[in-house]
């Protein structure tokens, strides 16, 4: 099941990306105390924390997204890491704004922050008291993948095709998402991927994204991939 | 910074310039788009050139309403499932955000070999490449005893805007117990399900105020779109309201009298109290006056839809002649995309990718019971070839109808944002 490809990708990028992001230094983590206080309720951080309904969060800055072992991740959490992504104060920020946009199939019960100020005060109060990720390379070690989804992974997307290609979704896919349909910007590429090619084989059930699907090849994916990861 | 909001260079000044400047002082300036009909192809085409090509392009959109009333969701409004004003959409939003020149006027000729569009008001605008979307025209004496003007008794509402308020005030004083007529038209004609979207919309409308009112559909066609979902849906939500007279009971050899509001049917009158009209289509006047039609319709390309005629002239939407898509919303603004990416590619040189189109229609038959069919296309020397396709199934779970329903809703915000925002 593993692809030897994403799997070097994902140590590669793991390790690269280990480096501090200047949103870390933007939080103020004592602010971000009162706001972790929701979190509790699923997630321990901090001495002897394990995993309860959702993941511990200990060292979760820079660890692989979807990774640590003794969780049973949703596909879209484990396919980022499965990629080599991991959680940065970027994509922290991201999904923290609005974890369903960001990870639509993420089974964690939460709307989201509005305010970008309060997410990196967060962020920097989960830094101070549960640290930084030192076992990226381990956390990959132990990451599975489908190789359907992993070929296309591999593939550097091109984004002015996948820009062009992006054309006929937003007949029906608005930035802004709607009620049934929902937006698809700033979707991360895993969980794209992942999504289309469940479409593409009809393991995921919806008559018109089956018909799109059918005819997407894998660089097309990709292309369409690359560009949605860039909008915002 | 996102990719889809480029930043853009207004060029608010350049319809001035224009329209006011000799030719030859623009000549080699910026590339200039004139796109002619504000709809679902228009719009669409104007806001992707002038995206897409970042202030390259000089993009002048040509359209004579102020506001643009989609013809789509206009049954539902009929139905009290819309509110009129949610149909209407400004071009505020083409001009400050893509520096769109919107001249609101009609465009009454096109001199291709000086490549000039001549509009209403006079004025002449030169064009490098002219794109053409405006709709559909009636095709005179389709319907024996109606013509354009009797559309104040018997509506066509088949374009959008006021006729649709009038078939709507139309239909609300009908006397109880009274006959709601539909002529409907023969192939081909925008949006397949249009006239059948609209009598279960009509019935849905009487059966909530006027139950004993009775619907005579008049067609001259054998079959139509969705007819076996249609008439599924009429039999179990307005059962005994709707009476189909198809060509075999004489539908296709009818006659109509505004003054006196009656129908005649293979001899018998029928006298009816309201009675939509929907003719035989034709391309938009505009497509005939520049002279690149060939029968009823503009032929073109299926693979920039580029005219056969002239490619410098780009035709989109129902005037169109293309091959398999159905003259629809979703088509128009499909096809524009296309046209778009092989119009900036050839005056910018930027690049340019294959054509692949794609169609879905929503109806709606009534509350939370909304039916789909679509298909995926790409172009072929005989034309555009469908791929693939679906389409709603008989006695899909009520949970599948409401999600259909609401997902049209979504449809509907988001091509509109498609083509104006
Ligand atoms: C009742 C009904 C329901 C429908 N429902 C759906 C639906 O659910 N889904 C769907 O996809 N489609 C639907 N359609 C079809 C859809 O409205 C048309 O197919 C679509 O609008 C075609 O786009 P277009 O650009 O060719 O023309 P239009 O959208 O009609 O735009 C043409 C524009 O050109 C302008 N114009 C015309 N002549 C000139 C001129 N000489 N100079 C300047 N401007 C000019 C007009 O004012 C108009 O604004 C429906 C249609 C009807 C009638």
């Amino acid at each position: 099941m593993r692809s030897a490809r994403a799997l070097i990708s994902a140590l590669v990028l793991a390790a690269s990306a280990a480096t501090s992001s200047p949103l870390l230094a933007e939080g103020d983590p004592a602010q971000g105390e009162a706001l972790y206080r929701p979190c509790r309720a699923c997630h321990m951080l901090g001495d002897g924390a394990v995993h309860r309904v959702g993941p511990h969060l200990n060292g979760i800055i820079d660890r692989v997204i979807g990774a640590v072992p003794g969780y049973d991740f949703s596909d879209d959490l484990a396919n980022a890491g499965a990629e080599g992504r991991v959680w940065d104060a970027d994509a922290l920020d991201r999904f923290l704004a609005a974890p369903r946009d960001y990870f639509p199939r993420t089974r964690m019960v939460f709307r989201g922050i509005r305010d970008e100020q309060d997410r990196l005060d967060l962020i920097a109060y989960m830094l101070a008291e549960g640290g930084r990720s030192d076992s990226a390379v381990m956390d990959a070690a132990n990451i599975a993948i489908d190789p359907e989804i992993a070929a296309i992974l591999a593939i550097a997307g091109d984004v002015p095709y996948g820009e062009y290609l992006s054309s006929e979704c937003t007949a029906c896919h608005r930035d802004s998402g709607g009620s049934d349909i929902p937006t698809i910007k700033g979707l991360a590429p895993s969980a794209f991927i992942a999504g289309m090619v469940d479409y593409r084989n009809g393991t995921r059930e919806h008559q018109v994204m089956n018909t799109v699907a059918r005819r997407l090849g894998d660089e097309e994916l990709a292309a369409l991939a690359a560009y949605f990861a860039r909008t915002e | 910074m996102t990719m889809n909001r480029r930043a853009f260079l207004g060029t608010s000044a350049a319809l001035t310039a224009a329209l006011g400047t000799p030719m030859i002082a623009r000549a080699q300036a910026t590339p200039r788009v004139v796109v002619v009909g504000g709809g679902s192809g228009g719009a669409t085409a104007a806001r992707y050139i002038a995206r897409d090509s970042a202030g390259a392009i000089d993009v002048t959109l040509i359209e004579p309403q102020r506001v643009y009333h989609t013809c789509y969701f206009g049954n539902l409004y009929l139905g009290g499932f819309f509110d009129y004003d949610d149909l209407g959409h400004s071009y505020d939003g083409l001009a400050a955000n893509y520096g769109i020149n919107v001249v609101h006027d009609w465009a009454v000729g096109v001199d291709r070999d000086a490549k000039t569009v001549s509009l209403a008001s006079g004025a002449s605008v030169p064009y490098d490449r002219l794109v053409l979307s405006p709709g559909i025209d009636f095709v005179d004496g389709s319907v024996q005893g109606w013509s354009v003007s009797a559309q104040g008794r018997m509506p066509h509402a088949y374009k959008g805007g006021t006729q649709v308020e009038l078939l709507r005030a139309q239909i609300a004083a009908m006397p109880q117990g009274g006959t709601f007529a539909m002529v409907a038209p023969p192939n081909p004609y925008r949006c397949p399900p249009g006239p059948y979207e609209r009598i279960s919309m009509v019935a849905h409308y009487l059966r909530e105020n006027n139950p004993t009112a009775k619907i005579l559909l008049v067609d001259p066609k054998e079959s139509f779109s969705k007819q076996g979902l249609f008439e599924d849906g009429w039999n179990r939500h307005y059962s005994g309201m709707v009476t189909r007279i198809g060509p075999d009971m004489g539908g296709n050899a009818i006659e109509v009298d505004p003054a006196a509001m009656t129908v005649t049917i293979d001899g018998v009158v029928e006298k009816v109290d309201v009675c939509n009209v929907i003719p035989g289509q034709r391309a938009g006047q505009i497509a005939f006056a520049a002279g690149i039609t060939d029968g009823n319709w503009a032929p073109v390309s299926a693979y920039d839809m580029s005219s056969k005629v002239d490619p410098n002239i780009t035709v989109l939407g129902d005037a169109a002649a293309q091959g398999a898509m159905p003259k629809s919303g979703f088509s128009a603004n499909s096809q524009a995309k296309v046209a778009a990416n092989a119009i900036v590619a050839a005056l910018t040189g930027s690049r340019a990718f294959p054509a692949r189109y794609s169609n879905t229609c929503w109806s709606l038959l009534d509350t939370d019971d909304g039916i789909k069919v679509g298909a995926t296309y790409e172009a072929s020397d005989t034309g555009i070839v469908s791929i693939d396709s679906f389409v709603s199934q008989i006695g899909e779970t009520a949970d599948v109808r409401a999600a259909t329903y609401r997902e049209s809703l979504d449809w509907y915000r988001a091509i509109t944002s498609d083509m104006f925002v």
